[in-house]
């Protein structure tokens, strides 16, 4: 292993590097590649690598991106792309379509706010935008995570018990174009962590239509299978933990990532690298005889539900941080995670940090004070922080 | 390649062993494409493998439904825009890999030359290894039988109840501009010349692009038994050039036409899709006659290759 500086856009540029070179005795590794900013560092880099059986295609739309991977993995090749943003809002159908065919295609995409009005910044909406694709999403803290997330990618996206496309998600500049230092493993770690993909439904010369035409029975069928199948991933992703340790010596994050929870009795959820942040406001709060705690979701489909459930049992308060707004409701995590709540807390949803807005401690302190005061929840709420 | 009979109607021993198109399927009878498919059989005889990336169009409502599937190759059942991207990716494997296997993408009019002529374009500048048929129909069969950039001037659709009053693209001109190694229109009234073209396309490299006008009797309120006599009105009057492009510059013309008036009035009476604009040979005559001058034009300065 050799530690270097890397931003996460460069992370996930080299952790799909080694993927793809993994493959070279399968049957090789490509994905189409389109620029977008905050994402672009990242297929620059990919684009200067030297593939023995590989090849990057540099296309001219981010739904081509997606397509060039859909013909390279149905033929049975390692795949890889990435975007950002509006770029993902281009290539949804294709996004789509990549996980009908049940196929384990990486993308790395770079979390950014839609437009127009233009703005380059984080915002979450972009990825939860694809959140009932059927792809599996991954959103990280730090840049070794996303190196991490893109290697465990392909190992839980290929396992014939899921085989399905994988979404690492990362916040723009945040971490998108801030250095970091990251373990990256020896090529022989790699190829001994990931095997040589074998698609069992690539085409070959047997006369199959993938995609065709499906009636209702049909797609219900599908429809079960493929919801069978990223269940499953529950299960994979730990095994693939464990395989993950053995081989390169530490642990990917588990589905939840819980901070100083145990006694909680306010809780924060979030995501991405708003996590970290809390943090810092947790131990504030905890200094001043608050129990606060932290909890980030990490996979955030397959949905961790029970996981999420056991972790807030015994919280009176729940503060929900979305980076995101689904307009005419509120924020996205606030919705589906208030499901899984204790009757009688006071949950209460906070979109702060939409369209880049700075987050600071301060304004998760300011959300435990607001949440402490608080009898019963309110409508959700748009926090200026900018 | 063994010589077809009946013009390439007839199956030979030397043919794939397996129709591209097998019984079975849907489409309606005398369609266009289904002719296009089984002359793309025998072109493919004694070839390399093909595979197929069919995006929504009436070709991919053909197979019947899951799991079932009236094609003899395997096909990849691409969204609207993405036949020749994904196309590009399955070639890109096939190459990696050393196999010999023929990519082909297999689209209308709708998935060429409207939602996918950027992906088109740009499978083409990259000169990627696949060959691109379009099935022309001149209309969104598939969905009802909408206007496309390729409906001609005078024929009515379900949105252009009145008749169209725009000419079509001229995709072959679009296509030969990228400089493919080879690009072609095909009638399928000519079948010697068809399966050349098709046999040629198979086995080059590069990015080939193949046009056929593909009579749809649904969308042309037309006579399903006289599809191949209206494609040879239309190569007659001079309304679809049958030539081919070599390198984006030699440029041969296969069939010459007769420029016949009469054959153009016949090709319009003979549609129920021309009867309500009452298009006439004369309203069109002088663009015909324009796009054959600079044809001739361009034949004249790139008789070398
Ligand atoms: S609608 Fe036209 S193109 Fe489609 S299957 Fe019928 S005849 Fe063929």
């Amino acid at each position: 292993m050799t530690i270097e500086l890397l931003s996460a856009n460069h992370a996930a540029a080299m952790a799909a590097t080694l993927a793809g070179r993994a493959n070279r005795t399968g049957r090789g590794f490509g994905g189409g590649v389109y620029p977008i900013t905050p994402q672009s560092e990242c297929i620059e880099l990919l684009c200067r690598q030297e593939f023995e059986k590989g090849e990057v295609t540099r296309v001219e739309s981010e739904h081509s991106a997606m397509g060039v991977c859909i013909g390279l993995a149905v033929g049975g090749a390692r795949t890889f792309t990435a975007s950002s943003s509006n770029g993902l809002a281009y290539m949804t159908e294709n996004v789509y379509a990549a996980a009908f065919y049940r196929l384990p295609i990486v993308m790395m995409a770079v979390n950014r706010t839609l437009g127009p009005p233009w703005n380059i910044w984080v915002d979450h909406g972009d990825t939860l935008l694809l959140r009932d694709t059927g792809w599996i999403q991954l959103y990280c803290e730090d840049n070794q995570e996303v190196f991490d997330s893109v290697l465990i990618g392909y190992r839980l996206g290929e396992d014939r018990r899921v085989l399905l496309p994988v979404l690492v998600c990362q916040d723009a500049f945040v971490l998108s174009h801030t250095m970091m230092q990251i373990d990256v493993p020896a090529q022989e770690l790699v190829d001994r962590f990931l095997p040589v993909l074998d698609l069992p439904h690539r085409v070959l010369e047997r006369p199959v239509t993938i995609g065709g035409l499906d009636f209702p029975h049909g797609t219900e069928v599908h429809r079960r299978q493929h919801a069978e199948a990223i269940a499953r991933a529950v299960q994979v992703y730990s095994e693939c933990q464990d395989e993950f340790q053995r081989v390169f010596g530490r642990r990917p994050a588990d589905r939840i990532v819980p901070y100083r929870m145990e006694d909680a009795e306010v809780a924060l959820v979030s995501m991405g690298t708003t996590a970290a942040t809390v943090r810092t406001a947790v131990d504030a709060a905890r200094a001043r005889g608050v129990k606060a705690g932290g909890l980030r979701v990490r996979m955030y489909r397959p949905f961790p539900e029970r996981e999420l459930k056991e972790a807030l049992a015994r919280c009176a308060r729940v503060a929900i941080l979305d980076r995101d707004i689904s307009l005419g409701h509120g924020g996205v995590l606030w919705s589906e995670t208030r499901g899984v709540t204790p009757r009688d807390a006071v949950v209460q949803n906070y979109m702060l940090g939409l369209g880049g807005g700075d987050i600071r401690p301060r304004h998760i302190t300011g959300v435990i004070d607001d949440i402490l005061g608080r009898e019963e929840a309110a409508e959700p709420m748009i926090m200026e922080v900018a | 390649m063994a010589k077809p009979l009946l013009g390439g109607a007839m199956k030979t021993e030397s043919d794939r062993p397996e129709q591209i198109l097998r019984p079975g399927n849907t489409n309606c009878g005398g369609c266009g494409m289904s002719i296009t498919l089984r002359m793309l059989t025998h072109a493919a005889a004694r070839q390399h493998p093909v595979q197929l990336v069919i995006p929504a169009c009436c070709a991919i409502v053909a197979p019947g439904q899951y799991p079932f599937s009236a094609y003899g190759a395997p096909v990849v059942a691409s969204t609207f825009g993405s036949a020749a991207a994904v196309a590009s990716g399955l070639a890109q494997v096939a190459h990696m890999n050393g196999e010999k296997t023929r990519v082909i993408a297999f689209a209308g009019d709708g998935g060429t030359y409207d939602i996918g002529m950027a992906t088109v374009s740009a499978a083409a500048e990259r000169n990627e290894d696949i060959l691109y048929l379009c099935y022309d129909n001149e209309i969104y069969g598939n969905t009802g039988g909408q206007r496309s950039s390729a409906t001609p001037f005078g024929a009515s659709t379900s949105t252009t109840p009145y008749g169209k009053d725009i000419l079509k693209k001229d995709i072959l001109g679009i296509m030969a501009a990228h400089r493919v190694p080879y690009a072609a229109s095909v009638s399928l009234a000519h079948p010697e010349d068809a399966l050349r073209k098709m046999h040629y396309a198979l086995g080059s490299t590069g990015f080939r692009f193949l046009h056929v006008l593909s009579p749809c009797p649904t969308g042309w309120k037309a006579e399903a038994a006289e599809g191949i006599e209206l494609v040879r009105l239309a190569v007659r009057s001079g309304l679809y050039p049958v030539y081919e492009v070599f390198g984006g510059h030699r440029m041969v013309i296969n069939v010459e036409p007769e420029m016949s008036l009469e054959a153009l009035e016949q090709y319009f009476a003979k549609q129920g899709r021309f009867q309500k604009s009452k298009v006439r040979a004369e309203d069109v005559r002088a663009s015909i006659e324009r796009s054959w001058r600079d044809l001739r034009g361009l034949a004249a300065l790139r008789k070398e290759g």
